[in-house]
């Protein structure tokens, strides 16, 4: 195994491909939070007193609050006064109306990103609504999706052309007073993605949105709501990249998914911020509340994550099965290398009849890493027939990381089916002298052999997502076998 | 309880655990290892601590020729007939020949936790019991322990206490039952230390009273070689707790350890186990078989731990709930935490009804609801019942389940049935 642990070495030390930072002059609020800070943001944004009010609200309440510390995660104490809550690119009109009239620095980013927007929008069919830092400067297939009566906007536009939407919808998955970081998104998120389909459209391409946090000390703040009225389909998909940086940033996103009868959300994410350096220096500490709400009767909720970022990964997609007959499924492949920490997982909550719930979890660990699969499958008494899959599976590489799995299993109807099943395990030497007995270096075997392990996950990904997604975990994982 | 006859050493990691236990009050659940279970709800902390018994020992019918102790709400009423066979001593905790024996092994098989009911009953209970089996001696007979629980008009709080210390190459059986009448706290702790190459087979019946409150606390730690088999029956029990704590500590020993629980009316089991593997090469398996009726509520919560070091550890887990009632319950935590990238670990949790293809096949086969369902039950913990190796225990242990399985609940459960 000598070969082996050269490519540790060798692959171990591979930098962060898209470690960079774009010199562009923000716009940034005071560092610190404070209700002027809130206010300064709101205000900034032109938005309703009753925003603004909601804000304060969950900004009096996070400060009464306590980091929550059930997670095995270990991490210095955050310093929430030593960050800025506000960055924006500089406008130099009041808005750009076409690609452009977008910042060439800003598009210049997105090439070095692999993102060409424009092309990627004329040929893939995919339009981008691109958050860089926090306000969205370009959308892209608008058009196109006016004609359907899609709103695909970001979320400070949506505050101003769709209050009532907004009104409605915002925080009624995720409540300010949900958890502390969703709270303290609810006081300060400065802008996100915003997408309404209306009833009986099938949204004709994938939606999507690239994150990409680019001022130093800028946590984000997203917030993102997605709903599919009756009988609507909608793919979303979500991937960010970040620049490389010693100070750890801190990113606290709110999703909030509503699927009202018959509807269907697919949302995937691939998810690859700066992990730190080898050491462990450095990295984003990202700590997300994503949920959906299945409101509607036989309505569709499914998460796909590709989890290989950050250096602190604290994320629960879930689905509340409301709806009879409605649906829910998590696929999670999470790597996590070096000193890599990812408490990740979802939660099912059924309670209508005959709901069902799939769960597919692929945890890998190396290094010095830490991996736990976090789960809660729930029955609740009304769920007559209910139905439950979970599937954990860790794979561990290297004696020095840890794999963990923690999920709940409560059900309270005698209908309701449940099955949990984990395994944890490594690589095995027969699968390994296998393929490269036929002739594939270390390096092509450990991929083909992870790539399988979760090709369970990654076939759910929509086609632009699934070519990165496998390169990703290739890059991601191999560099530690040995 | 007579405290001034404790020896020294002894009285003073009575107070220390008492301090402990006083200042840390019972659990609740705000902690998460008593998430799903409710111990302080039932008033356990206003029972009166019990007196000793007057009298003699009761009556009752021992398993076979098993050597017997008898505990009667925790005290030791009646020895096993001398002489014992060679090797095994039979001795009160506080006596001065165990003593050095004791004192080695008493409280280090379960961790320090001062929430945890373990540390109350090193604080409270009256007589302990300390069994050794030597060096390379195998017991042909099995030891039993019957630990009765006798209250009045009064409820009454009792902390049963045994160590049993298997040395070098020692191989016994042990059965350990629970039973009783009226309304009483039962918090027992008992501790197995096998040396190398030692081998235990447990075999424990919890069929306490219907009122009764049973929190159980076993550690078992296990040298190189050693083996612990255990077969865990739960059936009685207002509610009850069976905390398990095993330390693999040796190169390549194994532990097994296989329940069944059965729950009626306001029930409440809970299994919590917590395996540690820290010497390599180690092998665990848990089976865990439970059966919910009416409002019954069944918890499992069972953690593996694969330490640094604990390379080829073979560590699997298992629990299966048959909810039978549209009012019972049953909750789930299968925890693993691994360290170690050479293992081969897993765990597997079910809950539903049962089998409905099953059912069919039976009722195609001309056999009514009510057979085929009970056929269904029996056959599923069977299982694990057949792992008790000891003909006279399993045929104790099975009638007992019988009993439970003819009960009205589950007669009731058919006509319900008919009536739908």
């Amino acid at each position: 195994m000598s070969d082996g642990m050269e490519q540790v070495r060798s692959l171990a030390d591979q930098k962060y491909k898209y470690g960079f930072v774009t010199d562009i002059e923000a716009d940034v609020a005071p560092k610190g939070l404070n209700e002027d800070i809130i206010r300064f943001i709101s205000a900034k944004k032109g938005e309703p007193e009753w925003l603004l009010e909601w804000r304060l609200k969950a900004y009096k309440l996070w400060l009464s609050e306590a980091e929550p510390s059930w997670a095995k995660l270990r991490h210095p104490a955050i310093d929430y006064q030593d960050a800025y809550y506000y960055s924006a690119p500089k406008k130099k009109t009041d808005g750009p109306k076409s690609l452009d009239e977008v910042d060439p620095k800003l598009l210049e980013t997105y090439e070095k990103l692999g993102v060409p927007l424009h092309e990627r929008a004329a040929l893939a069919g995919v339009a981008v609504d691109a958050v860089f830092d926090s306000v969205s400067v370009a959308t892209t297939y608008k058009g196109k999706l006016e004609e359907l009566g899609i709103i695909f906007t970001s979320m400070s536009d949506a505050v101003k052309k769709h209050p009532e939407l907004v009104r409605k919808y915002l925080g009624s998955v995720v409540p300010y007073s949900d958890n502390y970081f969703a709270t303290l998104n609810s006081a300060v998120f400065t802008d996100g993605s915003f997408v309404y389909v209306p009833p009986g459209v099938r949204c004709p391409m994938e939606l999507s949105t690239y994150f990409r946090m680019n001022a130093e000390k800028t946590g984000q703040f997203e917030r993102t709501l997605i709903i599919a009225d009756k009988g609507s389909y909608v793919s979303y998909l979500e991937g960010c990249t970040a620049p490389m940086r010693d100070e750890n940033q801190l990113h606290a996103a709110v999703v909030e998914l509503v699927a009202l009868d018959e509807a269907e959300i697919k949302y995937s994410t691939v998810q690859n911020w700066y992990p730190g350096d080898e050491q462990g220096r450095g990295g984003i500490y990202n700590f997300v509340t994503k949920r959906g709400a299945c409101r509607g009767r036989a309505s569709r909720i499914s998460w796909t994550q590709v989890e290989t970022g950050s250096a602190i990964t604290w994320k629960y997609p879930s689905c509340i099965l409301q709806g009879d007959d409605s649906q829910g499924e998590f696929y999670s492949v999470a790597i996590t290398n070096n000193f890599q920490q990812a408490d990740t997982g979802t939660k099912m909550i059924h309670i209508g009849r005959n709901t069902r719930s799939r769960i597919i979890s692929k945890g890998i660990s190396a290094g010095h890493a830490d991996n736990t699969y976090r789960g809660l499958v729930r029955v609740l008494p009304k769920a007559e027939g209910a139905r439950n899959h979970t599937q954990c599976d860790s794979l561990l590489i290297g004696d020095r990381c840890g794999a963990h799995t923690t999920p709940y299993i409560e059900s309270r109807n005698s209908s309701a089916r449940i099955e949990h099943e984990a395994t944890t395990s490594k690589i095995s030497e027969e699968q390994l002298f296998y393929a490269r007995q036929r002739g594939l270096s270390e390096e092509e075997a450990v991929s083909l052999i992870v790539n399988g392990f979760c090709r369970d996950v990654l076939q759910h990904l929509p086609m632009e997502f699934a070519v990165e997604a496998q390169k990703l975990v290739a890059i991601s994982l191999e560099g530690s076998v040995g | 309880m007579t405290a001034a006859s404790h020896p020294d050493w002894l009285e003073s990691l009575r107070r220390a655990a008492r301090a402990k236990a006083d200042a840390a009050g019972l659990p609740s659940r705000r902690d998460e290892a008593w998430k799903y279970t409710d111990v302080a709800g039932l008033g356990v902390a206003s029972f009166a601590l019990a007196e000793k018994p007057q009298g003699g020992p009761p009556e009752a019918v021992p398993l076979g020729d098993a050597i017997r102790l008898v505990l009667v709400n925790g005290s030791l009423v009646a020895s096993p007939d001398t002489p014992l066979p060679a090797g095994v001593v039979v001795d009160r905790l506080d006596s001065g020949f165990s003593a050095d024996l004791v004192q080695a092994h008493l409280g280090r098989t379960i961790p320090p936790d001062a929430k945890s009911l373990a540390t109350l009953n090193s604080a409270l209970f009256a007589d302990g019991v300390v069994l050794r089996i030597g060096a390379g001696v195998t017991v042909a007979r099995p030891i039993e322990v019957l630990s009765l629980g006798q209250a009045g008009e009064e409820p009454l709080a009792f902390h049963p206490r045994c160590l049993v210390v298997v040395e070098e190459g020692g191989s016994a059986t042990l059965i350990e039952r629970h039973q009783g009448s009226g309304t009483y706290f039962s918090n027992s702790v008992l501790e197995i230390a096998l040396a190398s190459g030692a081998a235990l087979r447990h075999y424990k019946l919890q069929d306490e009273a219907a009122q009764a409150v049973h929190v159980a606390t076993l550690g078992v730690s296990l040298a190189a070689g050693a083996h612990y088999d255990g077969v865990l029956v739960q059936t009685g029990a207002r509610l009850a707790r069976h905390e398990v704590h095993a330390a693999l500590d040796g190169l390549e020993a194994s532990f097994a350890l296989d329940g069944a629980y059965l729950g009626a009316g306001q029930q409440h089991l809970d299994t919590t186990t917590f395996v540690t593997h820290v010497g390599p090469g180690g092998a665990s398996r848990q089976v865990f078989k439970g059966v919910l009726d009416d409002q019954a509520r069944g918890v499992f919560q069972g953690t593996v731990l694969v330490q640094r070091g604990a390379q080829k550890t073979d560590a699997h887990q298992l629990s299966k709930a048959l909810l039978l009632s549209p009012q019972a319950e049953m909750d789930g935590k299968p925890e693993l935490e691994i360290y170690a990238d050479d293992v081969k670990c897993g765990h597997g949790c079910t809950i539903g009804d049962i089998d409905e293809t099953a059912l069919f096949y039976l009722r195609a086969r001309g056999i009514d609801e009510a057979t085929a369902r009970h056929l269904l039950i029996e056959a599923f913990l069977a299982e694990v019942l057949e792992r008790i190796e000891a003909e006279p225990v399993r045929q104790a242990f099975a009638a007992v389940v019988g009993e439970r399985l003819q009960g009205a609940h589950a007669t009731r459960r058919i006509d319900d049935h008919r009536q739908g």
